[in-house]
């Protein structure tokens, strides 16, 4: 996590490189070992999800296959990792690595999809607001405020108890309710940015506030785009997991590390074979980990003036409590 | 001030309104026949058109909403169409679990949350800055429901499994019948449940803290040689009491609507694990009530937040 010999280095006397911004936040970025490791681990759960299809016929199991004879014990228990079962088998026989591999693409593609419609929305909504200003922003702010006091997971069971659980449903849900905390970041930063002199130049030259929005500001807000989409995708793929867990959403026997949780849960079946909770359980928890740690060393590559702000706060707190203030 | 209050009000009417009219629409344009859904399968089509009259299904929709939202206001929410009960006594019947659950993990939150961030930014950069970074990392990646599987598999199962049983496998015991089996079987839930908004807690605290501490107050209070901790606690921690408060009215509303995730775990019969059978059932009565129970105590928390913003802020005033 060592920071400080970042920017410098390009600096060293011997022989004067010239280096770009992207190259500049390419070495911080490589600089953060927990940042790497979280990217790592990133990349290989993408080839596992990519390479389900591999396991499946390498393995010989496919995901929806029950194995009565050799994936249960003689009395009808899951049978623990082993040779035949690299990660065991569940409840009904079925091999827990191959469920595992197709679950991680359902998880991912549902956590990607669902942060990019969710910052898509936000960012117009953020943008129109903290631009336009007004009744507009009044009228969208308060919108932000309505979608924020609904009681997100009660109402998800309401809509999930009419249409019945389904990867589109989960899929909206998460957008909906998740689109307010990065809309509320860009708005607010988008109301210090139109003051600015380049904003200004633009509107003298006749530019229109769409041209203004897209073209001027919109480049500007690249670093909070990029850190709050990658903490919204554990998010998002946690919150499916969840319903996946309460049977809203993911149906079975589609594979979902939030239904595999939710079979291990059902008659405590876990407590006998701890593979089936800890192993999904596990995998989940690093995902979400990882893309944490990935969006903190992105905010710190892209942004290190924020750390440097988080470590030497003095005289610069006012000026995070007036950007604060914007957002309330 | 009263402008100010009345705009809350008009705001918190509207959250309210808008959440009947969402959760009425929903289940009026739904698929599926309540009144064949309560009369059974075997009832005769005469039968369902008699029980669709009584229940008033058979009037226009915004009849309906209006006879709906009057009796609403009156505190009367209807009969489960399962058991036919009163949904409001078979809510009221589940509050002790639910009021349990979120009162003790509020308070373990709170008290596990802010101290780590006060520690974490009073001293940035150092070691124990980084644990308590970490632990918020830990707290906010931990899927609640994974959490509570693995406390149960690793202190009720396990010891148990060893001869001795360390805590209950869930379920809940009444407070008043005995106190201590009551706090003995919330340990888990309440941690459960605890966690991730300790990290929340501890992420806010930590960084309104490193803002607060940049003041030119608090450096007036170091200039007049006051004792860092006095510093600290009286005067930094006075300055993010607005923040706190804000995120602890949201909070201590959503855990009243029922902590779904945690009672379900812990099969605690709260608020939350009553709205997830009923979805089972297609009880939707009772989906409604407590989905606008909930609206209700998110907008009386907001209120109340705002209201304490006065006194805790001259400033607002």
């Amino acid at each position: 996590m060592s920071q400080s010999s970042s920017p410098d280095a390009a600096a060293s006397p011997a022989a004067i490189v010239q280096r770009g911004s992207f190259e500049l936040t390419l070495r911080r970025f490589a600089a953060d070992k927990a940042g790497m490791l979280a990217l790592g681990f990133i990349v290989l759960l993408v080839a596992f999800a990519l390479g389900a299809g591999l396991i499946e016929t390498w393995t010989g199991h496919s995901p929806v296959d029950q194995f009565r004879d050799t994936g249960l014990t003689p009395t009808g228990l899951p049978v623990g990792p082993g040779a035949e079962f690299l990660f065991g088998t569940d409840q009904l026989g079925r091999d827990v690595l191959v469920r595992l591999a197709y679950g991680a693409r359902t998880s991912l593609v549902i956590g990607l999809v669902a942060s990019l419609c969710a910052s898509c929305i936000g960012i117009t909504i953020g943008l129109i607001a903290g631009y336009v200003g007004g009744w507009t922003d009044v009228i969208l702010g308060r919108a932000m405020d309505l979608v924020m006091s609904i009681p997100v997971l009660l109402c998800t069971l309401a809509l999930v108890s009419v249409f019945g659980p389904s990867i589109m449903l989960s899929v909206a849900v998460i957008v909906f309710f998740s689109w307010t905390t990065i809309g509320r970041v860009i708005r607010g930063q988008v109301l210090s940015l139109r003051e600015r002199e380049f904003v200004q130049a633009s509107r003298s030259l006749g530019a229109g506030p769409l041209s203004i929005m897209v073209v001027d500001i919109l480049p500007n807000l690249t670093v909070p785009i990029i850190v709050y989409t990658t903490m919204m995708i554990p998010a998002g793929i946690v919150f499916e997991a969840t319903l996946s867990f309460l049977g809203l959403g993911i149906v079975p026997p589609a594979p979902s590390w939030g239904g595999m949780l939710a079979e291990a849960a059902a008659n405590s079946i876990y407590l006998v074979a701890w593979w089936l909770i800890l192993i999904p359980g596990s995998v989940l928890l690093f995902t979400t980990l990882a893309f944490n740690i990935l969006g903190d060393a992105l905010r710190d590559a892209l942004d290190p003036a924020s750390r440097r702000r988080s470590r030497h706060n003095k005289s610069k707190g006012r000026q995070r409590k007036r950007g604060k203030e914007g957002r309330s | 001030m009263i402008r100010f209050l009345a705009s809350r009000l008009a705001f918190a009417a509207a959250v309210l309104l808008a959440l009947s009219a969402f959760v009425f629409l929903l289940f009026f344009v739904a698929p599926g026949d309540p009144a064949r859904l309560l009369t059974g399968e075997k009832a005769t089509e005469a039968q369902v058109a008699q029980v669709r009259a009584n229940l008033g299904l058979d009037r226009p929709i915004h009849e309906q909403y209006l006879t709906f939202l009057g009796r609403t206001m009156k505190g009367d929410l209807g009969f489960s169409y399962r058991n036919q009960q009163p949904v409001t006594r078979l809510i009221a019947n589940r509050m002790p679990a639910t009021i349990s659950l979120g009162i003790g993990a509020i308070l373990l939150w709170v008290g596990i949350g802010i101290p780590i961030g006060i520690m974490s930014a009073r001293h940035p950069g150092s070691l124990r800055d980084r644990l308590g970074q970490g632990f918020i990392l830990v707290g906010i990646s931990f899927p609640t429901f994974v959490l509570g599987m693995a406390s149960l598999y690793f202190l009720y199962f396990l010891p148990r499994q060893l001869g001795f049983t360390l805590f209950p496998g869930g379920g809940y015991k009444s407070f008043l019948s005995n106190p201590w089996i009551w706090a003995w079987h919330m340990v888990l839930p309440w941690t459960t449940l605890a966690l991730a908004s300790a990290a929340i807690y501890a992420r806010l605290t930590r960084g309104e803290m490193l803002a607060v501490m940049g003041e030119d107050y608090i450096r007036t209070a170091r200039a007049k040689g006051l004792s860092e901790r006095k510093v600290v606690y009286k005067h930094g921690l006075r300055g993010i009491l607005t923040p706190l408060t804000t995120q602890l009215g949201a909070d201590i509303a959503a855990v009243l609507g029922g902590a779904i995730v945690t009672e379900q775990v812990y099969g605690l019969q709260g608020l939350g694990s009553l709205a997830v059978q009923a979805v089972g059932n297609q009880d939707r009565p009772i989906i409604i009530g407590v989905v606008l129970l909930a609206g209700l105590f998110i907008v009386v928390a907001n209120i109340v937040v705002d209201l304490l913003y006065v006194l805790l802020d001259p400033r607002v005033r």
